[in-house]
């Protein structure tokens, strides 16, 4: 048992080392950084933190790329629900096509999608706001909030509905009372990976945005390239990205274990 | 479960329907329009027919693009399948330090995905990053901005650092819903370790790995951000893989033809490839 | 084969357990001959389970000891204790055909292929499973399984106990019947010690020489199924046991008789208690129920026809009485009044018979 709980232990000293680094580098100013290889700040200074959250250019990064993943998760769970109802509960004509169909869109290769996409919502005008990621972001988040939610609903029994229709409930009230509760975690699950999916692509986020929508992501790249190598910035700005991510695993932790089934195991 | 024939049904799949559409359609059409156009300066476009096609398929550029993919791809499942398992197979399956352990080893996936590149690439350097001096300390030479292998190396071991949690956590998943009692029995019949294993558990996890496989077989045929990040598709081409090499195409080069021609083709490889995993997935799933 | 005893076994799923209601079995002790067919009967959560478990090896007990045949197992692991379960959902290896889950028990143990295959066709045959054997486990129904469950069990000679786990859950019902009569006559064609798990009144009473009946983690009463039926030891029996159950009525005692509804009711157990009190119940089952021209007077409010009786429901004071009134016998409307059987009714203070 105890050379067993080793294997667990070890790996995850391996996940934290890198995002020690990071943090490690954030705390450093970029003399001690270029000057060679310390293991902590040996002069601790918390000036890269500052520029960030003084500088509008780099905090509006934070702030665009949270309004896209948040628009981006509530829409797409909101318009899987009842496609994932009526998968799971009726047939209908073409309903497995559009099954599969729905499906090939999640292993739709992004880059494929860059250059039509910029042209496709430049058309539409949305372009360089928060929008267009969202709603690009929808081609691959739908399927996937679908597919996990019919399986959590699968797992529901037909009696439930039919004994609240008996019961004298409408279908909205049945649905929103009775029905979403039920499979609360379902929800759960289908909402953490589309802000999980969401928050972490860069490539379309970067190519639909310029100025005014630039996710910080985006301004990360670019500062990289252009302003030399200003790597304890870098490094803190790296360093909160980690936050949003760390708080939302931190709520769903119950879940993780069981959602990871997604429903049907 | 026997599901109520309902035609009505299409109202609730409508919304979806369309935004998806809106997002997979257009573009397509827009695609495979440019893919059998030549393009001369602004507005003026030539029927070319399947020319763009046959160019993209006889590239070379093409084949080492894909012939680097496969490989990247099959080294990297390789490792993580089999890793993620072992880990989850370690882990215990009850107690206080579940949640903490599945919480650490989710960190990575919620990481946007240029920041695992630089990460990586800041760990990685030779002179200041803990990885990059570390090895050169210990009299290895390593420099994965100037050495494909090195560079290679980098790539697959930040991939394994970034993904095999996914592993971990799916086959997690499917560990702890087998009931207890199929141990137990086990061990009234007087099963070892390895037999447990065997007769089991694989079985048992046959439809959770399943999906762990196609979600990284499809996720890394399509990796992008942080392999550009980390080496930018070097050194030289060493590290291009179909993605980088369409983007370059596209957006870089803005060869129309040719990068509309080659998503098309990338997109079939990958469709097809994950159709015969959806296959295998839906036919364990009845039974 | 063995004799089993448990000895001052209690057992508790928390670390430091403190009231009573932590022990999920407060302390018991029971004394099994070998070879008998054992049930352990209450309702869900009454601890039957782990006790079946701790006597399996698969749990150990927080106090207390179990032994085999005089050797003290209490710390030995199930393979060392020679047990066989069936649990309650058919537990096979799906990878395996028929004829390698059986032989699997008898695989690890190293015995030999022209052993093990003798044993295997002999048990399959035993299980009417020898057309199965070539067949994937996988593809057998519910009740198929459940007997290679058992098979592997039965396959090993060295078997002390087999223990069930509510073994009929997901069995269809008709099978069910089948099934039951397959064990019982198992039972008796191998004479080895059986333990029989379940909340089913019948499943138990139908399997066993001896029921042990629970609730709550404690013993309420051990006996042959016709000693349960016609002399519960505590009212909890009697209205578990039956269907309908017994009738309990609150009633004085005074003169060596029960009082209910103001008339003077001779009972079996009455002698046993002398002088006059308060706070007894009354206990009879509706078979030993009559209508008669003197007795507790009654208003008869329903009839349920099954068949070949009926079952009537009469109120007394907004206490109800249950009745089985054979098919041809009339049922007076409106009131009446009954008779208890005298040597069939009991008095019970606090739950249990009064002696």
């Amino acid at each position: 048992m105890r050379a067993r709980s080793l294997v667990p232990a070890v790996y995850i000293v391996f996940l934290l080392l890198p995002i020690y680094w990071l943090l490690n580098m954030s705390f450093k100013t970029t003399n001690e950084i270029l000057g060679g290889l310390t293991l902590w700040p040996h002069n601790f200074t918390l000036d890269n933190y500052r520029i960030i959250f003084t500088d509008p250019t780099w905090y509006n990064g934070y702030i665009a790329s949270i309004e896209y993943v948040v628009i981006n998760t509530v829409l797409s769970v909101a318009v899987a629900l009842p496609a994932a109802y009526a998968f799971s509960r009726y047939r209908f004509l073409g309903d497995k096509h559009l099954f599969f169909w729905l499906l090939t869109n999640r292993m739709a290769p992004p880059a494929v999608f860059a250059l039509p996409f910029y042209q496709l919502y430049s058309a539409v005008g949305l372009f360089d706001t928060p929008w267009a990621v969202a709603l690009s972001h929808t081609l691959f988040n739908i399927p996937l909030a679908v597919w996990i939610l019919e399986g959590f609903m699968s797992g529901v029994p037909k009696e439930l509905d039919e004994t609240a229709y008996v019961d004298g409930y409408s279908f909205p009230r049945f649905f929103f009372r009775i029905f979403m509760p039920t499979i609360a975690a379902g929800i759960g699950v289908a909402c953490f990976f589309c802000f999980m999916f969401s928050w972490v692509e860069l490539l379309l986020a970067k190519t639909l945005t310029a100025v005014a929508a630039k996710p910080i992501a985006a301004l990360m790249t670019k500062t990289a390239s252009t302003s030399g190598y200003q790597l304890g910035l870098l490094a803190a700005a790296g360093s909160l990205t980690l936050i949003p991510g760390a708080v939302v695993i931190y709520f769903v932790r119950n879940y993780i274990a069981k959602g990871f089934a997604l429903g049907r195991v | 479960m026997g599901k109520i024939v309902n035609q009505k049904a299409w109202l609730f799949v409508l919304p979806v329907v369309a935004l998806v559409a809106f997002n997979a359609i257009i573009p397509l059409m827009t695609v495979v329009n440019y893919s059998v156009q030549e393009s001369f300066g602004e507005n003026e476009f030539f029927w070319s027919g399947v020319r763009w096609f046959e160019d993209v398929l006889h590239s070379e550029r093409f084949h080492f693009s894909l012939l680097r993919q496969c490989l990247f791809t099959g080294i990297i499942l390789a490792i993580e399948i089999p890793l993620g398992l072992a880990i989850a197979l370690a882990m215990p399956r009850k107690g206080p330090w579940v949640s903490v352990c599945l919480v650490l080893m989710a960190l990575p996936l919620l990481i946007p995905w240029n920041v695992v590149g630089a990460m990586w690439n800041i760990l990685a350097l030779p002179d200041i990053g803990l990885l990059g001096r570390g090895l050169n300390a210990i009299g290895l030479e390593y420099n994965y901005t100037r050495q494909p292998f090195a560079a290679w190396f980098t790539i697959i071991l930040m991939d394994v650092w970034h993904w095999t949690s996914l592993v971990v956590l799916l086959s997690y998943a499917g560990l702890v819903s087998i009931p207890e009692a199929y141990y137990q029995a086990a061990k009234i019949d007087g099963a070892r370790q390895w037999a447990v294993f065997r007769y089991i558990q694989l079985p048992k996890l046959k439809y959770v790995l399943t999906i762990a496989i196609l979600l990284r077989f499809m996720d890394s045929f399509m990796v992008y951000t942080e392999v550009v990040v980390l080496t930018g598709g070097g050194p030289g081409n060493a590290t291009t893989f179909l993605s980088i090499d369409l983007v370059k195409t596209a957006l870089g080069q803005f060869d129309l033809g040719p990068a509309a021609a080659m998503s098309l083709i990338y997109f079939l490889i990958v469709l097809l490839l994950s159709w015969l995993f959806y296959t295998l997935m839906m036919r364990n799933e009845s039974r | 084969m063995a004799n089993i005893v448990l000895r001052d076994l209690r057992h508790s799923y928390m670390p430091e357990p403190k009231s009573d209601a932590d022990w999920a079995l407060k302390r018991l002790a029971l004394d099994w001959a070998d070879g008998g067919a054992y049930a352990l009967l209450g309702p869900s959560g009454c601890g039957k389970t782990t006790l079946l478990n701790l006597i399996s090896g698969l749990l150990t007990p927080t106090e207390g000891q179990i032994l085999f045949d005089g050797v003290d197992v209490t710390k030995a692991s199930p393979e060392a204790r020679n047990i066989a379960q069936v649990f309650q959902f058919p537990v096979i290896y799906d990878t395996m055909t028929v004829y390698d889950n059986l032989a699997f028990p008898l695989r690890n143990r190293r015995v030999g292929e022209r052993e093990v295959d003798e044993r295997v066709r002999e048990v399959a045959t035993m299980l009417e499973l020898d057309s199965m054997l070539k067949h994937r486990a996988a593809g057998l129904t519910a009740d198929g399984k459940q007997k290679i469950s058992l098979g592997r069990g039965l396959v090993r000679s060295d078997v002390n106990v087999i223990m069930f786990d509510e073994p009929l859950t997901v069995i269809d019902p008709h099978l069910k019947w089948v099934l039951r009569s397959k064990l019982k006559e198992l039972h008796q064609r191998i004479r080895r010690t059986m333990i029989y798990v379940t909340h089913d009144q019948t499943e138990a009473l139908t399997f066993a020489n001896q029921v042990v009946v629970m609730k709550d983690g404690e013993i309420v009463q051990i006996g042959t199924p016709v000693e349960l039926f016609e002399r519960p030891a505590h009212t909890f029996v009697g209205h578990f046991i039956g269907s309908p159950g017994m009738n309990v009525l609150p009633c004085d005692v005074r003169g060596g008789r029960a009082i209910f509804a103001g008339e003077a009711i001779e009972t079996a157990n009455g002698a046993a208690h002398d002088g006059e009190g308060k706070g007894f119940e009354l206990g009879v089952r509706p078979e030993f129920v009559s209508f008669a021209s003197a007795g507790v007077p009654v208003d008869v409010v329903k009839v349920l026809d099954v068949g070949r009786y009926r079952i009537v429901e009469a109120t007394h004071g907004g206490h109800t009485i249950k009745m089985l009134v054979p098919e041809d016998e009339s049922i007076p409307q409106g009131s009446a009044r009954l008779r208890f059987a005298p040597e069939r009714t009991r008095i019970y203070k606090n739950g249990w018979v009064v002696a």
